[in-house]
């Protein structure tokens, strides 16, 4: 427990590095620690954070990867998704992979998730490891990233092999103990889907305890050709959960990739969803739901890179800012000198519903190649007047017609989710939040 | 139709036609910069002191800054103290008609098709001619006069009216914005200066030419335009420079205040040498261009045709104070062989019930870089702001690139704002059906970026635009194979 100091953070880094003494893992923390302290925390005055605060994160102490919590199957039982029963579930504790309170119920044929450490030593596993570890520091170079990187330490490697379809989602908690003290966790996976293989993915974070806890997580997924990669992600926090979440998808084959980002209630909360197209022809589907109350801060930083030809995309932001709350949306597209015949699509769409909210949204197109077609379209504004109106002459009561008028707003996003079960509790927490929210 | 493409036969496969150099004994002061530097611009100037002292604050300032590394442009570093920071024609008498101009100078203005005689006779325009760094030529002053209108450059301004530019120097763009307006600050050496009086309707198109002549003498244009309350000006701006293998910076700031009901529209038209096809030589054009709403109902309006510089790098940006005020932003930017734009807006919403338009279409060919960077902010108190936004960029050619950053910052519920942008290549259609009807295809490419372009050149004043049209397609010329 101390303040996050350079000092203390070289000490734990030193420590980490000696009692892990695995070359490779070894030399990947070395790159991003040295990467942290060249950059170190970013600043408003880096364009990437320009409108999120998050040096403010580091003035207070945590304690740091600590394996030391009372959490335990009952108390997991708190957080479960629906139909838990039916899921591989992996539960991180403060961003350590704890295999005692996971369940794996899929066949060991099916998947093989073990922890980074064991994957590096084990030679199946350890050239890939080699090969993609670490590569999201390319694109993200800044001292958060970089200090994931540095405490690389009970992460998880997940393997889909090839022609795997694997039934059973998987569901990824993360817990941050913080009944104790302020907590800072740093999960870090790497999750690889051979040719032809298909996983569904759910990550949600519960913070238990009053105090603060902070999530950097980094999570890699690398898709082979003919892939199928569905990614879901649940941020329902308390109003101290604070994250930095990176999601880095590389498409190395000829694949499909679908994610869907909704954050309904947290601290701080910053997402990079990065999808890098590295082979010609893939396909890429992003959406993004953020419904904020409180003093919420959520930020969603996208960026789809298309490296070469004929590849698609399509992406849909929306949001909806009351009370004291920010949105920021910053979206890229980038296509290569040589991606042509590149369709890329972005949408971002803001309602503002209390004049202390605000927004801040920033599309962006960088592009280098002529026969393209991508555009952007952005918009902010209020529940529209007229639809309002039609609601009330039938007899609906105000509050009601709002809701109504955000629930179909933010069902765009939300029937996205193809797992049934998920977007039906998604779907109840917005309307039971909408119901309680606008009245 | 027809004329569209007799003006575009004409100027297709025509190189860069304005590259020539007057010879006109030119007084400079040595190269460099310091503070001597700037008191002696000052004393030459003949200056009141709180002019001087106003440049030496900038130049303090200045010195303290770093050159911005953000904008999406590269080129290599400027030795600021290479350039040669006042050049004036040499004095001669009074004038007392443009007979007594200097016919090395007419001759310049006739190569360039705007024989002020000519202007003066057919199109009414006032030109203010701006020879390197000091006004040579003024005309139509006394009709402007009689209606009040105080159309001058930006010295004799500070010698006859120094009550409003002190008033007004710095107050839209403060000398403390940016590193290049700093320098502006503190070494600028004219400009145009225009004062529209309450109530009045400018009766005529106000129109500066500038020009870049002495080598390595970097241009510090300071342009201020008064608008009170319920008046009204359109002011031109056109450029063109004589063909140059060395870089020349531009570094000019243009204020606009506009009070309350009070509309100005400002266009430009910028052809600039722009280098040759392997981006040698070329035009630095780094400017600060802002307005600003002071009262109700004001309206400023900016239009652009970037066709030239090298480099380019400016926002022409209003700010929305008074309620119910107006901002628009309609430009053309197209970049050939090796130049970058990074060009945009800033549409700051500060009163209640403001409007803006953005309008942006960008041609990138060659081997172009072409980006669009603005910002919307609707600030806490800009109740019903409005803004719509839209961007285009069209690519001819595999090398080029087009990129847009556009910043939307809202802060208040009853903002709407929209922004779209899109990124395409010409269509193979619509160039399929000029060739079926015997067009070839580098007509066929202009005619199209013509259309692509025409929702902002309809924006232009008549004199302008046909002479952007020309530039479109002379700056196009060689990008289609």
């Amino acid at each position: 427990m101390a303040i996050l100091q350079t000092a203390y953070i070289e000490e734990k880094f030193d420590t980490l590095q000696s009692s892990h003494p695995n070359v490779l893992l070894n030399e990947v923390r070395q790159k991003g620690f040295q990467t942290y302290q060249n950059v170190g925390i970013p600043s408003y005055k880096n364009e990437e954070w320009r409108y999120t605060p998050v040096s403010n994160l580091f003035k207070q102490s945590y304690s740091f990867s600590e394996k030391v919590s009372t959490i335990n199957q009952a108390s997991v039982d708190a957080f479960r998704l629906p139909d838990s029963a039916t899921a591989n579930e992996l539960v991180f504790v403060n961003g350590l992979y704890n295999p005692l309170l996971s369940n794996i119920r899929s066949a060991a044929n099916e998947m093989v998730i073990i922890s980074m450490e064991e994957a590096a030593n084990d030679i199946r596993f350890s050239d890939i490891l080699k090969e993609h570890l670490g590569k999201s520091s390319l694109y993200l170079q800044d001292g958060i990233h970089a200090l994931n990187t540095s405490f690389i330490n009970g992460g998880v490697f997940v393997y889909v092999p090839k022609k795997v379809q694997v039934a059973l989602p998987l569901y990824i908690y993360h817990i941050a103990d913080t009944v104790q003290n302020p907590v800072l966790a740093q999960p870090r996976s790497l999750i690889y889907l051979a040719e032809s293989a298909e996983l569904k993915l759910v990550e949600t974070y519960k913070t238990a305890g009053s105090s603060d806890s902070f999530t950097n997580e980094v999570m890699e997924v690398v898709v082979a050709g003919n892939a199928v990669f569905e990614y879901y992600k649940l941020q329902n926090d308390i109003a101290v959960a604070n994250q930095v979440n990176t999601t880095h998808i590389r498409q190395i084959g000829k694949s499909y990739v679908h994610t869907v980002v909704v954050t309904l209630d947290g601290g701080m909360v910053r997402n990079n969803t990065n999808i890098i197209m590295e082979t010609p022809g893939n396909e890429a589907h992003m959406y993004g739901l953020y419904l904020l109350k409180g003093n919420t801060h959520a930020d969603n930083h996208t960026l789809v890179d298309n490296r070469e030809p004929h590849c698609f995309s399509n992406e849909l932001y929306k949001g909806v800012m009351d009370d004291a709350t920010t949105g920021v949306f910053s979206g890229k597209i980038y296509v290569r000198p040589q991606a042509q015949k590149i369709n890329a699509y972005q949408s971002n769409k803001n309602i503002l519903l209390s004049e202390k909210a605000s927004v801040n949204t920033k599309p962006q197109l960088e592009i280098f190649a002529d026969d393209v077609k991508c555009s952007h379209g952005c918009t902010i504004g209020r529940l529209d007047e007229e639809a309002l109106f039609y609601l009330r002459s039938r007899g609906i009561d105000a509050a009601q017609a709002k809701a109504m008028l955000l629930q179909a707003f933010a069902n765009d996003v939300i029937e996205k989710i193809k797992i049934e079960s998920l977007r039906e509790h998604i779907e109840t927490l917005i309307v039971n939040r909408l119901s309680v929210q606008i009245s | 139709m027809k004329e569209e493409m007799d003006v575009l036969e004409q100027t297709i496969g025509s190189e860069y036609k304005y590259g020539f150099v007057t010879d006109i004994e030119t007084e400079t002061v040595p190269k460099g910069i310091n503070e001597s530097i700037v008191r002696l611009i000052s004393k030459k100037k003949n200056e009141p002191e709180w002019m001087l002292n106003w440049r030496l604050k900038a130049f303090a300032h200045w010195i303290k800054m770093e050159e911005p590394q953000w904008p999406n442009v590269t080129y290599p570093p400027i030795n600021f103290q290479d350039i040669i920071y006042y050049a004036a024609p040499k004095k001669k008498k009074a004038l007392n008609g443009l007979d007594e101009v200097d016919p090395e100078l007419l001759k310049t203005f006739e190569k360039l098709g705007i024989s002020i005689n000519e202007q003066k006779r057919l199109t009414g325009v006032a030109v203010d001619v701006v020879m390197d760094s000091v006004s040579v030529a003024t005309s139509f002053k006394k009709q402007l006069a009689e209606v009040g209108i105080i159309f001058c450059s930006m010295s004799e301004a500070i010698q006859n009216h120094p009550e409003l530019v002190q008033k007004y120097i710095g107050s839209v763009v403060p000398m403390t914005d940016n590193y290049f307006a700093a320098l502006n600050s503190a070494v600028f050496t004219d400009g145009s200066f225009c004062y529209i009086p309450k109530g009045v309707r400018c009766p005529m198109e106000l129109s500066t030419y500038f020009r870049i002549n002495t080598e390595n003498s970097g241009q510090f244009e300071r342009t201020l335009i008064v608008a009170e309350e319920e008046s009204y000006v359109s002011y031109l701006e056109g450029c063109t420079a004589p063909k140059r293998d060395e870089n020349q910076l531009h570094a000019a700031v243009v204020e606009l205040v506009a009070h309350r009901k009070a509309e100005i529209k400002y266009s430009t038209v910028q052809n600039w040498y722009p280098g040759d096809a392997n981006g040698a030589g070329g035009i630095y054009n780094f400017v600060t261009k802002r307005g600003i709403c002071m009262g109700e109902y004001a309206k400023i309006s900016w239009s652009q045709v970037e066709t030239g510089s090298a480099i380019t790098w400016k926002y022409p940006s209003v700010i929305l104070k008074g309620d119910h005020s107006v901002g628009e932003f309609y430009s053309v930017a197209l970049t050939n062989h090796l130049q970058q734009a990074d060009t945009g807006t800033k549409m700051i919403h500060i009163g209640k019930n403001t409007r803006s338009r953005i309008v942006s279409k960008g041609i990138s060919a060659g081997r172009s870089q072409n980006s669009y960077r603005g910002l919307v902010r609707v600030g806490k108190n800009a109740i019903n702001a409005r803004n719509f936004s839209q961007c285009d960029s069209l690519l001819l050619g595999d090398q080029c690139g087009a990129h847009t950053f556009p910043y939307i910052e809202a802060a208040h519920p009853s903002a709407v704002i929209e922004h779209e942008a899109t990124t395409s290549k010409i269509g193979e259609d619509q160039l399929f059906y000029c060739r079926q009807r015997g067009i070839d295809t580098e007509a066929a490419v202009a005619l199209i970026v013509t259309g692509f372009a025409k929702e902002v050149m309809n924006q232009l004043p008549m004199e302008f635009a046909v002479e952007a049209q020309k530039l479109l397609a002379i700056s196009l010329e060689g990008s289609v194979g």
